[in-house]
């Protein structure tokens, strides 16, 4: 769908605004202590965060934590209470939204609908004073750019979601901007287009080369698109890193549930290397040198559980109560002795293997290297 | 907790780093914003608040102007003419209230629940006394049951006389009924068509008889449009003028009362005290319409499933019959106004005639007076509409000065529970006076003076224009004006190019709306027109008053004409704009 490869419209993304202080390797965009208030309501507190030129970077986090004012102070929508935003190098806090280089993506789109897409594209060109043969040429770049050439003269209701998008993401992208910000920019597609529009949107990102945050509530969204990924809870930042180290590295009970499938143990830390859950002795690993005797939580990923009594350590008996057939995989229900309860997945051959039925006891391995332990906070 | 920048310092841009925050600078854009909020603020100062303030403290000083608390009131209440006249106007406004309420729940029901023949052209007919002025409508009833009455004289003498003594409490009954029935029928089919299907369907399935669903379902869900139009017509005939006025005879009720003491004994000071008293119940509906309002909001936030009538012979035929009934009061009464303009002596030469319509000749302006209110109507529509959607604008779409934009709001919201009456003698007492104690006053000048007419005019409906303005912005997409702020347009270029169009079909409405009701009103000008800037509504009270009806139902046939013309062109500008908007809004 995006073609048009070699376009003279990326080299000029992200070239405007360096300034002489400012290095290639500095982070292009820079967050230190934002606070934000409605009210008596803290909607952030204590925001930092660095983003480098060039990367993706997703917001995630559950509805309501945040996500949409920390992007809307970012482009200047919303001032935050406390705090310092810099962008390529300059402090940008106190400058209005119109002074600032950035195009934005909100959630809805907000097309102008009674404006061509073309139009809508060419919105903002028209107030930067460019001449009126440089606009069109650059509409049409614009337009080739996210693949809807023929589609110029349509109105948005005119549009599928889908172009609709691509659409507001080329009227976005029409003044270069440095820094791309998309609020949901998928959420309110259906599932097959909304894949298809992902990979379109990262592959155009890294083309381009635009700085860009996205923020989303979809945890897949933000796996596969993502450079980084900031999870937030509450209006605070719990963990930064690539969707690999957030994914099998999660700092948190929270991010470990809010990201893919966790079974959770509670249990007690009995020595350095040893917890107890009920009435089984668990190896782990205890990288945060929490204290022996502190009570935990064993965290693990159902497809990280080994079936079959290959290893010593960590085997136990479990129940199968259920099972589910997911296609890809099955998902198994166990039961440990009184009280555990643990997810399981098996790719289907595995599972043929095993010989899975309902009612038969199942050897299951918990391997100490994929036990996460959290402190359970009293 | 985990950040990137806390362990890589912030000391590699060499930038020093305060807690403090840095507050943004108003741009030029800004103070723009500012300015026009703070003109939108002095507009409604003057024009509702000041004004509305003197009448208030009118009341409380004796003709010179010494404070003599509520003495006024006592003076009121004390004087058995004008104690009388409470009670008169309470019983009145009750009974017709309960009349058209009755009615036009019986209406929209028809209209809205039932698969009756010639439902569109019911429900244009249910809306005609809207075109017209509420004594022209007194005039009507005039024609048919005066002395020398269609009716009373029983079609001249082919039946025996009926006769229903239609001068005093009877006629402004009946009158006021029809003045307030498009009201009625236009709040409760809202509150009929907001039903949910589904819910009709779940007591279907359950089995439950007609009259229970009636009772549990319909109901229960129109009960705060049931509220809303009990006092949206209580206080429409409690404030009216011009049916007692006509028909009334010496009953006397608040509004005529108000007019004599003003115009007759020139005590403008027992004018105020009554109206203040005609402020009581508009100010009690005033707030429990807010109150239904917020309540309303709750209701509908669901999304309904609209509810479709289906055939029932009985009830569609019944129903039919029903709004053939009072539709053909309607007509009749407005068709007997312009027959009766138009033959030569009623009722003893039934010849064809426009010799009632040589205005000239009448008492009170005749044709300049026509083209003087045509003028008004034309002014107050457009400045009206600009002044009222801008004001809207900068309340729902800017994002400086929250508490003094909501104050806005609530002042905007204010005129409509100010009776035309009031508010034409608070605007004698504001703008009347040169001077207070030494400081003169800016707007004396404005007295007199179409200008001040057309203020008068914008304000006496502006809640409605607003609360129209106001929900049209509201529907459209939050994030338009921070698209055009991000990219860089200045607000007042996305308000020009976005947001005009797109509430274009408000706007239109908005402005039909000033323009006929600024046609038909009387009582806002009736203190406030000076006598070289005579008004066709005001003509027809003076032709009224001079016992010369037939001019006077002239005058009013050419305002109805005149309103309803009005009303036809925006059906027309709104069929050709709804296709011109057809490629944004429809696939
Ligand atoms: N203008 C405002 N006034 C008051 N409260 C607000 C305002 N804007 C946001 N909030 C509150 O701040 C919190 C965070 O809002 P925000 O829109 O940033 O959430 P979000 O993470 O984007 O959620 P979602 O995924 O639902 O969009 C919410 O609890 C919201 O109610
Ligand atoms: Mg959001």
């Amino acid at each position: 769908m995006l073609q048009g490869l070699h376009h003279p419209i990326e080299s000029t993304f992200g070239s405007q605004t360096s300034q002489d202080t400012f290095s290639q390797t500095d982070p292009y965009l820079q967050l230190h202590q934002i606070h934000k208030t409605f009210g008596r309501f803290t909607a952030l507190s204590n925001i930092n965060l660095e983003v480098r030129r060039g990367e993706f970077v997703c917001l995630l986090g559950p509805s309501g934590c945040g996500k949409t004012t920390l992007l809307r102070i970012i482009a200047g929508l919303e001032e935050p209470d406390r705090g310092h935003i810099w962008q390529a190098g300059q402090d940008i806090t106190a400058l209005p939204p119109s002074q600032r280089d950035f195009g934005i993506v909100f959630q809805s789109y907000a097309l102008f609908p009674n404006l061509t897409a073309a139009q809508n594209i060419a919105y903002g060109l028209v107030n930067a004073g460019i001449p009126k043969a440089k606009r069109e040429e650059r509409v049409a770049q614009l337009l080739a750019l996210v693949g809807l050439s023929e589609f110029g003269a349509k109105y948005p209701a005119q549009l599928s979601g889908g172009q609709q998008q691509r659409i507001a993401l080329a009227r976005a992208l029409a003044l270069s901007p440095g820094l791309l910000l998309l609020d949901e920019p998928l959420s309110a597609l259906d599932a097959q287009v909304r894949a298809n529009l992902r990979g379109e949107i990262v592959q155009l990102q890294k083309r381009l080369g635009v700085t860009t945050v996205m923020v989303t509530h979809d945890q897949l969204e933000a796996l596969t698109m993502a450079d980084r990924i900031v999870v937030m809870d509450r209006g605070s930042i719990v963990q930064v890193g690539t969707p690999i180290e957030i994914y099998q590295q999660p700092q948190t009970p929270f991010v470990a549930r809010f990201i893919g499938v966790m079974n959770f143990l509670p249990g007690v830390l009995e020595s350095s290397e040893q917890a107890r859950c009920q009435d089984y002795r668990l190896q782990v690993s205890n990288p945060k040198a929490i204290p022996v005797g502190s009570l935990v939580t064993l965290a693990i990923r159902p497809e990280d559980i080994r079936v079959g009594a290959c290893a010593s350590v960590n085997t136990l008996e479990a129940a199968v109560l259920r099972f589910e057939f997911l296609g890809a995989v099955y998902r198994l229900w166990l039961r440990v002795g009184d009280g555990l309860e643990l997810l399981l997945d098996l790719s289907v051959q595995e599972a043929r293997q095993a010989q899975i039925q309902r009612d038969r006891p199942l050897l299951i391995q918990l391997p100490p290297e994929h036990i996460h332990l959290f402190e359970t906070q009293p | 907790m985990t950040s990137v920048s806390r362990d890589r310092s912030l000391g590699s841009l060499g930038l020093a780093v305060s807690q403090a925050s840095v507050t943004r600078k108003p741009t030029r854009e800004d103070w723009l914003q500012r300015g026009l909020i703070l003109l939108v603020a002095l507009w409604l100062l003057v024009s509702v608040v000041l004004p509305l303030g003197q009448i208030l403290s009118r009341s409380l000083v004796n003709s010179n102007g010494e404070w003599v608390g509520l003495a006024n009131y006592r003076t009121y209440f004390t004087t058995p003419g004008l104690a009388i006249s409470m009670r008169n106007t309470l019983w009145v406004s009750f009974t017709s209230t309960l009349i058209s309420v009755g009615l036009g729940f019986g209406y929209s029901y028809a209209l809205t629940r039932t698969c009756m023949p010639l439902k569109g052209l019911m429900r244009l007919l249910v809306m005609l006394p809207l075109y017209l002025p509420s004594l022209a409508q007194a005039i009507g009833l005039i024609y048919l049951f005066g002395n020398q009455g269609l009716v009373s004289t029983g079609l001249f003498g082919l039946l025996p006389e009926w006769r229903i003594g239609l001068y005093g409490p009877t006629g402004i009954i009946l009158g006021e009924s029809l003045y307030c029935l498009p009201q009625a029928v236009l709040i409760l089919s809202t509150a009929l068509l907001l039903a949910d299907a589904r819910l009709y369907e779940a007591s279907l399935a359950l089995r439950t008889p007609p009259w229970r669903t009636f009772c549990t379902v319909t109901l229960p869900g129109i009960r705060f449009g049931l509220v809303s139009a009990i006092f949206v017509c209580f206080t429409l005939v409690f404030t009216d003028f011009g049916v007692p006025k006509v028909v009334g005879g010496n009953y006397n009720v608040l509004a005529t009362d108000i007019y004599k003491q003003v115009i007759g004994q020139q005590n403008l000071v027992m004018g105020a005290t009554i109206s203040v008293l005609m402020l009581v119940p508009t100010v009690i509906a005033f707030v429990v319409d807010r109150l239904v309002q917020q309540r309303q909001v709750a209701l509908v936030g669901s999304r309904v499933v609209p509810y479709r009538p289906r055939p029932n012979p009985w009830l569609d035929w019944a129903a039919f019959g029903f709004c053939g009934l009072v539709a053909g009061a309607i007509l009749a009464v407005l068709g007997a106004l312009v027959v009766a303009s138009l033959v030569r002596v009623w009722p003893y030469q039934l010849t064809l005639s426009l010799r009632h319509y040589n205005l000239n000749a009448a008492p009170g302006g005749g044709y300049p007076a026509y083209w003087n209110s045509l003028r008004m109507s034309a002014y107050t529509a457009i400045f009206g509409t600009v002044v009222v959607f801008v004001s809207a604008y900068l309340v729902e779409k800017s994002r400086q000065w929250p508490k003094l934009r909501s104050l806005i709001y609530f002042a905007s919201t204010l005129p409509v529970a100010l009776p035309g009456l009031v508010l034409g003698l608070a605007y004698i007492f504001f703008f009347n006076t040169p001077s207070w104690g030494g400081i003169p006053n800016p707007f004396h000048g404005l007295y007199s003076s179409m200008s001040l007419l057309v203020i008068c005019n914008i304000v006496h409906f502006y809640t409605v224009s607003f609360l129209t303005a106001s929900t049209a912005l509201k529907q459209l997409d939050p994030e338009f004006e921070a698209v055009g702020s991000c990219l860089g347009v200045p607000f007042y270029r996305t308000f020009w190019r976005v947001t005009t169009p797109l509430c274009l079909p408000a706007i239109l409405q908005i402005g039909t709306f000033f323009f006929v009701q600024a046609m038909v009103t009387v009582s806002a000008v009736i203190f406030l027109y000076p006598p070289n800037l005579r008004l066709a509504s005001v003509a027809v009270v003076n032709m009224d008053d001079a016992g010369n009806i037939a001019s006077a139902a002239a005058m009013s046939t050419l305002i109805v004409l005149t309103s309803l013309g009005i009303q036809l062109l925006y059906w027309a500008a709104t069929t050709r704009l709804r296709r011109w908007s057809q490629a944004w809004k429809e696939r």
